[in-house]
């Protein structure tokens, strides 16, 4: 370890926080202009054409607005509050490979990810934790009820689908045989995970949503309850690093999303063997994993527009008595169907996805039997 | 002048369970500036952990005095507070007023202004109820709902627009008649709203109805039997919603609403997913009604010919010594009722809006009293509220669909 590799540290994690920063920055007008077309409206489009200045001017009116502190809150939790959230949301994305073959610049070979981590989604899984103690202190040190019920929500919740969203990682695991990012999506070169593990991405997603507290699981900001829920009492700057908090995290977790199950830097399937693949064109890995992230997050935004917000103990039961086990079920199928797969017959790993669907199935049919019962009632 | 008396702690204790007094359990103030309360209604809320145990709700913030201001007003002029009332609902509130003052100086209007009338009050129904499908789909977190509502609002609105030059404080709407006939374009702007509109309305079904999320939040939820929403005097959609069908617009028709085909929805489970059924059923029921009265809509004068009390049309004043003096006499004294006092009831979007009306006979009223719907049917939320969590209280809320400019006056 020399002085250089660590100024490339620096630099590399210097661009990818710009990169996410500005990416924040567009991703609220990315989901400003997706609502507005989706709800039959314009959106934000007097700033710059397209509306494109809009961030900016955010920005500038949230860096110049005043910035109060309850009188009778906590001062250092208030103010550290913020910093703890948005911290791991940025860090999170420094084991996502953009590529996979190195370039040189300067005389050196510089990778492009910040850091190979061979238990890579461990880390993910562990800095995803810290993010909740942000929430649950700005709920706790603001001293204001509606904050406070925002910052329990969000523990319960966070707690909750944390075991979901770790135990629908380990399908991908599983699958590529590694912890490493970079394994797990070279694993993926002939087949994305999504084709094996539908169920497993399904889960994935649902979780995810949990995770970074988006419609209809935003019940620590819950606006038609909690008023703004736990960042209630926030303000300017404080209030706009909260706000990065939750877009950054929106970024990251779909660049794991993307990368976990649907071919990270890979290129689309329809795309291998051609001049567009990664093996021929290396620099294409981040565009393609660019893409993926904006569909994604995209179908975050959608369902934001369309669905209701769930209770908010509807919302634990569903993750406790039916994602909870219908992951642990998806596991135990991902498991053996890879044994056998290796042991009998390679196409047995087929059985993986008919038997996962057949379990997403089963519970499908428990919440329509709910829901019939339901209907029953009501006629 | 009267004293105001301090409220001290001891006198509010009763409304709170022994718990709260000890701590056990949370009070908190939702409202009156609360993005869910539809207005400046102030509920205060003992809460267990996220259950309600005790909800008592405080109104006032948005008190006018809508009543008082109208005793010092003519007759004509006193109309104009009433838009005021319920600000989604400003025709039915002409409605009510211009009614009862034609009943008590027992004035005649001519058919074609009824139907016009009743043309109107169903347009005003529907974007009411369209204000509330919007704000019920918000206050879950469905925001498309809204937006989608607004946007056939709009087209009544501007419909209302068109007729009366406001679109929403209309005054439209006078004793004896209407302010004026409507435009051409009237029935043409009214028949493309019928044609579009029942595709709209299953399009927010499609939404919502079946939504398991959505019935998740409303199925069950802030049940209410219909011997306890009688005994409270909820009307409206919320009354019909437990089973019980009364409809003022069948069971004491005004307006000729005799005449015109349609059926009053009703549920027996008193909870939010049937009280949200009721108004939905409603907006296609108010829609045949706008497009039967639309077809029977007869030709003729839309205003009273009786000038002692209406005034005459602007081009006679120049010809007419007669229409000269109505015409200086009620704009000035105002015209002056008989003595007495006379109750007038009509079916707003949200219940029975009834208007008292008490003449000392003078120019202007000597009482006004409002029974306004919204008023009634919120004393219903803290027996609706009892032991549901704030996420349903919202809803609930939502549900009995309240105008605080209805409820404070």
């Amino acid at each position: 370890m020399d002085f250089t590799l660590i100024l490339e540290w620096i630099i590399k994690g210097f661009v990818l926080t710009l990169i996410l920063l500005g990416g924040f920055a567009y991703l609220t007008l990315y989901e400003r202009r997706a609502l507005a077309r989706i709800q039959a409206r314009i959106g934000p489009n007097r700033a710059g054409p397209f509306g494109i200045l809009q961030p900016i001017a955010d920005a500038v009116k949230l860096i110049f607005k005043e910035e109060l502190t309850p009188a009778l809150a906590d001062k250092l939790l208030f103010l550290l509050a913020p910093v703890l959230t948005v911290v791991p949301a940025v860090v999170i994305t420094a084991v996502v490979p953009w590529g996979k073959q190195s370039f040189s610049l300067f005389g050196r070979d510089i990778t492009p990810y910040i850091a190979d981590i061979n238990v890579g989604v461990l880390y993910i899984m562990s800095i995803a934790s810290i993010a909740v103690y942000g929430i649950v202190l700005a709920g706790w040190s603001s001293n204001n009820k509606y904050a406070m019920m925002g910052g329990l929500r969000s523990t319960a919740q966070m707690i909750s689908y944390e075991l979901t969203l770790g135990l629908s990682f380990v399908g991908a695991i599983l699958l590529a045989g590694s912890m490493r990012m970079l394994d797990i999506v070279e694993a993926q070169k002939t087949m994305w995970f999504v084709v094996l593990q539908p169920i497993g991405t399904g889960i994935f997603l649902i979780a995810t949503l949990a995770e970074v507290n988006r419609a209809p699981f935003d019940m620590p900001e819950a606006e038609q309850e909690l008023t703004a829920g736990y960042h209630t009492e926030y303000s300017g700057m404080k209030f706009a690093l909260l706000f990065m908090a939750e877009y950054t995290k929106m970024i990251a977790i779909s660049a794991i999303g993307a990368t976990l199950f649907f071919g990270g830097y890979r290129e689309f399937w329809f795309l291998s063997n051609t001049v567009f693949s990664i093996d021929h064109t290396p620099w294409l890995g981040p565009v393609y994993i660019f893409i993926k992230i904006v569909i994604l997050l995209f179908g975050m935004i959608w369902v934001r527009a369309t669905y209701p917000r769930i209770r908010y103990d509807r919302l634990m039961a569903f993750g406790w008595k039916l994602l909870l086990p219908m992951s642990l079920a998806l596991v135990f199928i991902t498991a053996v169907g890879i044994i056998l797969a290796e042991q009998v017959n390679k196409n047995l790993i087929w059985g993986i996805p008919v038997l996962s669907i057949l379990v997403g199935l089963f519970a499908v049919g428990m919440i329509d039997r709910v829901l019939r019962r339901k209907d029953n009632a009501r006629l | 002048m009267t004293q105001l008396q301090e409220v001290s702690v001891d006198d509010i204790k009763h409304l709170v369970s022994e718990r709260a007094i000890q701590g056990e359990t949370m009070l908190l103030n939702m409202g009156p500036q609360h993005p869910s309360t539809h207005g400046v209604l102030r509920l205060l809320l003992e809460l267990d952990g996220e259950t309600v145990v005790n909800c008592i709700p405080d109104i006032g913030y948005l008190h006018t005095g809508i009543e008082k201001n109208m005793e010092s007003k003519t007759y004509a002029k006193a109309e104009v507070m009433t838009d005021r009332l319920d600000y989604l609902n400003t025709v039915g509130n002409n409605l009510a007023y211009s009614m009862a003052v034609e009943k008590l100086v027992e004035l005649d209007v001519p058919d074609r202004a009824q139907s016009i009338r009743v043309i109107l009050a169903e347009l005003q129904r529907i974007a009411s109820h369209l204000i509330w499908l919007g704000t019920t789909g918000l206050d879950v977190a469905a925001m498309s709902t809204f937006l989608y509502c607004f946007r056939e609002r709009e087209s009544i609105l501007d419909i209302l627009e068109m007729c009366s030059g406001q679109r929403m404080m209309t005054t439209y709407i006078r004793p004896g008649g209407l302010w004026r006939d409507v435009p051409v374009e009237f029935e043409a702007a009214v028949r493309q709203f019928i044609k579009i509109f029942p595709r709209r309305v299953d399009e927010y079904e499609a939404l919502l109805s079946r939504n398991p999320l959505f019935l998740d939040r409303t199925f069950g939820i802030g049940k209410i039997s219909a011997e306890d929403a009688l005994n409270l005097g909820m009307t409206g959609p919320a009354l019909r919603a437990t089973g019980i069908n009364w409809d003022l617009r069948k069971a004491r028709p005004y307006c000729g609403y005799e005449q015109y085909e349609f059926t009053v929805p009703t549920r027996t489970e008193g909870d939010v997913y049937a009280r949200y059924i009721v108004r939905i059923e409603e907006l296609r029921q108010s829609l045949k009604i706008v497009e039967q009265a639309l077809n029977k809509m007869p030709f003729g004068p839309v205003r009273s010919s009786n000038h002692k009390f209406v005034p005459p049309p602007r081009s006679e004043i120049g010809i007419n010594m007669e229409a000269l003096i109505h015409h200086f006499k009620l704009w000035t004294e105002g015209f002056s009722a008989p003595q007495g006092s006379i109750y007038y009831a009509v079916e707003s979007p949200r219940g029975e809006l009834g208007v008292y009306l008490v003449s000392d006979g003078g120019p202007n009223p000597y009482r006004i009293h409002w029974r306004t719907p919204s008023f009634d049917n919120l004393q219903a939320l803290p027996y609706m509220a009892k032991g549901v969590l704030v996420a349903d209280l919202v809803a609930i809320i939502g549900s009995v669909d309240i105008v605080l400019g209805d409820v404070d006056r």
